[in-house]
């Protein structure tokens, strides 16, 4: 059985993880693109909108990839965790259902309207529904994140008397505390990946001296949203998961940080490497007492280590959720640094002249979706042995009577499946880019009534 | 409120059957109707901004499913677990080609992405009736309350362990071709009622016949349904309410030739959707109350009550459920308005 459910894990991970190279940056342009329209409405500026059509056309592609990967996702809960579907699903396939009815509708509807829709409803209309898109994106990350809190701090719930789940307070899901931090931090990640997007393809068009006009309003754009989303995504959001984190899954935090050692004072490993074996962290580079500090705002704060808990109860793998924290805090950092210089060198003008902060900004387009990535990994990898923080076990929740052969099957499907797709894409949306923003020809208004 | 949600599921998929099914069609029939590619492009554009809102009706009826009928959803989804899978990739490989198409002009990739879809969407129909097939014919469930089936059965595959009936037997395959021919059809309205020019008359000419075929195949279906799962005449015998259904779906089914044979083509396509959604209902109120069969033994059949999530969830979920799913309606009969008219060539 041990073999099924590692496939099955993979299954769930490999997929996931491929959907959520999309979504975040769906989510992201949505928001940019939004403003895009709305200021080009309210300034009058015809360039702006040019700079909204351009991105609407990458938005669209990337739609349809984050569709054609989601709907397996929803499907994956029942065929791959039959036994978590039936445990958990009276509350947690509210949550699913509501992005449904409730995100779902209202983003394929409206996405239809904003590619294709401007002879029709016009330029106000295409605004609206560009607006309406970007709600219904965002609703979509808020009820598949209220999933995902719930997984990581049940609330709102009642166990029934056949021992499985049911919904006593949909408000309290919808409330949960732990996802008031977790959405605005999953957006601001997901606004840093729209961001360097947009800015990064601007830094490259400057760099060729091609569609200037339009390159400096991408950069212009992609600077100020991701220098103000870099710095939300550390404090309040990401410095408030992680207290609470401390407080509800203290082995977890004590992975996140490669933390072998209870004690007060506990220091902050920068870098290192755990050796779980020898319970220690070799080659560590670490700040005195800072994590005690991060975590309970006083220098000489007890912190608990792994060595508090019994080895059955630690995260099934500490160096993956250890690395996976640490990419995602450096890369982070790092993010912040770089949107704030050019911020710095846009308010002074001199930005579009200096080469190599473009160059910077052209390189660093990938990196906001490795450290989404490995936030994902941290979370997740960081909760295991429990699907459901504290009341129901990853083991128990798969799919028992499908063997590890069908798993592996359909693994290596899909496998093959995306990368098809991944090649696909990134060919389609380089055309799209080497195409360029240029003047769209008129839209062939009313030839179809 | 188990009830009331069975109704709501069934809705969802009506929709969807309705919606999605004429997006199949002109899958079906788009290498058939339409020759070059000024008119493949012509084809696609009718649906080319509606298939994706068409397709959340599969995705919201997936979720109501979940919360609704938990047990349902567990049991079934890991039961039909290969099938399932391969159902999704269809879908991917259908809704990939549809849009890239667009984005590349070199006439290979067009050919390509031209025979994918078509394909996908074949094989898609097909597997739509096989599924609803297994869910008529039932499913090997113990008491234990898990399953899981064989791909298919029946001539030339060897009898699998225990002598269970495949996910493909004679019955589904029958089912299957059904279902494929009456998206055809479906296909074949649409087509008519939303372009203009040679693809549309070469649509026209096909409507008549695959209406001839759709007809055998479902009355072929309707008597197997019969010896296959008993439990629907008996139950139609018991509750003649539930015969409403089928009466509907034969006036549906003869009107929209007549219809179509005066000219209204859009009625005409009103009507066969009518058609398609009522099946899907006397299928569904045919078994009610039962959601899964088991072909071991009928009492251990999955009933709604024994699926259904706790009544107060059901309740929250219903006070919401319902304004959710009247404003996407209303998303769908919005875009359907604004995109609507006859496509011209290119
Ligand atoms: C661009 C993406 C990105 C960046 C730069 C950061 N994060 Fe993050 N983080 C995410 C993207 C993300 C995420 C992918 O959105 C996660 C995964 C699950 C979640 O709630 O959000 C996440 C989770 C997550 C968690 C929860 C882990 C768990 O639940 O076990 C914590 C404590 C932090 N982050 C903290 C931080 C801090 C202190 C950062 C400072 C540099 C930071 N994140 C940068
Ligand atoms: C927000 C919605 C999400 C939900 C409801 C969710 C749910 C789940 C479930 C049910 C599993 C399988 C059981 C398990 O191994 O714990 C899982 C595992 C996993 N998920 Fe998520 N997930 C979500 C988002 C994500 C995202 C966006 C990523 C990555 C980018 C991700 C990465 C993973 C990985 C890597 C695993 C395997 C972890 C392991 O086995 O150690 N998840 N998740
Ligand atoms: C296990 C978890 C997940 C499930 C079950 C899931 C399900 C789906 C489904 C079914 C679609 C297709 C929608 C359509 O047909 O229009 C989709 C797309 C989408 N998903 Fe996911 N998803 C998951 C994880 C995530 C996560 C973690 C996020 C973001 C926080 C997210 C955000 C979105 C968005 C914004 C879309 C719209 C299409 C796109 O972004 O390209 N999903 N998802």
């Amino acid at each position: 059985m041990g073999d099924a459910l590692f496939l099955h894990r993979l299954h769930f991970g490999f997929t996931i993880t491929f959907h959520y190279l999309f979504p975040q940056l769906t989510m992201g342009l949505a928001l940019l693109v939004a403003v895009l329209e709305v200021t080009s409405l309210a300034r009058r500026d015809d360039r702006l909108h040019q700079a909204a059509r351009f991105w609407t056309r990458i938005f669209g592609v990337n739609f349809l990839f984050g569709v054609v990967t989601g709907i397996p996702m929803e499907f994956q809960f029942g065929t791959s965790w039959a036994g978590f579907s039936r445990y958990a699903g009276g509350v947690i396939g509210q949550t699913l259902a509501l992005e449904g009815v409730f995100a779902f509708f209202l983003e394929s509807s409206f996405l239809g309207l904003v590619l294709y829709g401007e002879g029709r409803i016009g330029r106000r209309g295409v605004t609206a529904a560009a607006v309406l898109l970007f709600l219904g994106s965002w609703l979509s990350g808020f009820f598949i994140v209220a999933t995902h809190a719930f997984m990581e701090h049940p609330v709102g719930y009642r166990i029934s008397p056949d021992g499985t789940l049911a919904l006593a307070s949909l408000w309290q899901v919808l409330s949960n505390p732990w996802l008031r931090w977790e959405f605005p931090h999953v957006m601001m990640g997901a606004v840093q990946t729209g961001a360097f997007a947009m800015a990064g393809t601007g830094a490259f068009y400057l760099l060729l001296g091609r569609h200037l006009e339009q390159a400096r309003i991408f950069v212009r754009t992609g600077v100020v949203a991701g220098a103000v989303a870099s710095v939300l995504q550390i404090a309040p959001t990401g410095d408030v998961q992680g207290r609470l984190v401390a407080e509800h899954q203290p082995v977890a935090l004590a992975a996140l940080e490669g933390l072998f050692e209870s004690g007060p004072g506990a220091p902050l490993a920068l870098v290192g490497q755990p050796d779980v074996e020898r319970r220690r962290l070799d080659n560590p580079i670490l700040v005195p007492y800072a994590l005690s500090f991060l975590t309970y705002r006083r220098w000489m704060a007890e912190v608990k280590g792994l060595d508090a808990f019994p080895v059955e109860e630690w995260p099934s793998s500490v160096p993956l959720v250890y690395y996976a924290y640490h990419v995602m805090v450096g890369l982070g950092t790092l993010f912040i640094a770089v949107m704030l210089s050019a911020a710095w060198l846009l308010a002074r003008g001199a930005l579009f002249r200096s080469r190599a902060m473009l160059w910077v900004l052209l390189l660093a387009v990938p990196f906001p979706y490795v450290a989404n990535t490995a936030g994902w990994f941290a979370a997740e990898a960081g909760r295991q042995r429990w699907l459901v923080y504290g009341l129901f076990r990853t083991a128990d929740g798969v799919s028992r009577q499908v063997s590890s052969g069908n798993a592996l099957f359909t693994l290596l499907g899909f496998m093959g499946m995306y990368a098809l797709l991944a090649i696909v894409f990134l060919f389609v949306v380089g055309r799209e880019i080497a195409h360029g923003p240029a003047p769209e020809p008129p839209a062939p208004a009313a030839a179809t009534r | 409120m188990g009830t009331l949600f069975f109704c709501f599921v069934a809705l969802l998929l009506a929709g969807y059957v309705a919606l999605d099914g004429y997006d199949l069609g002109a899958g079906i029939l788009h290498l058939r109707v339409a020759r070059d590619d000024a008119e493949r492009r012509q084809v696609l554009a009718t649906i080319g901004p509606l298939w994706d809102g068409n397709e959340v009706y599969l995705v919201a009826a997936g979720g109501t499913l979940f919360f609704a009928f938990p047990l349902l959803y567990a049991v079934s989804f890991s039961g039909f677990y290969l099938p399932l899978m391969i159902a999704l990739w269809l879908l991917m490989g259908r809704g990939v080609a549809i849009e890239l198409r667009n984005h590349l002009e070199a006439a290979p990739w067009r050919q390509f992405f031209d025979a994918v879809f078509s394909l996908s969407s074949g094989l898609l129909g097909f597997f739509l009736g096989v599924a609803l097939g297994n869910v008529v014919r039932g499913v090997p469930l113990g008491s234990d309350r898990v399953f899981l089936q064989p791909l298919w059965s029946g001539v030339g595959a060897g009898q699998a362990a225990g002598g269970a009936a495949g996910v493909i037997d004679p019955y589904t395959a029958l089912v299957g071709a059904t279902a494929f021919a009456v998206l055809a059809e479906h296909g074949a309205l649409w087509i008519a009622h939303r372009t203009e020019g040679p693809v549309r008359e070469r649509a026209r000419a096909l409507a008549p016949r695959l209406w001839a075929i759709s007809l055998a195949l479902t009355v072929g279906t309707s008597v197997a349904t019969f010896f296959v799962q008993p439990h629907i005449p008996q139950a139609m015998a018991a509750g003649p309410w539930r015969a409403a259904f089928p009466a509907a779906a034969v006036l549906a089914c003869l009107g929209a030739p007549l219809l179509h044979l005066r000219g209204r083509d859009g009625a005409a396509f009103a009507a066969w959707s009518a058609f398609l959604a009522l099946l899907l209902a006397t299928a569904a109120f045919g078994l009610y109350p039962w959601v899964l069969p088991s072909s071991i033994d009928p009492a251990l059949s999955l009933t709604v009550e024994q699926a259904q999530a706790a009544d107060a969830s059901l309740r929250t979920g219903a006070a919401w459920w319902v304004p959710g799913v009247a404003l996407g309606i209303g998303y769908t009969v919005y875009v359907h308005r604004c995109f609507s008219g006859r496509v011209p060539r290119g």
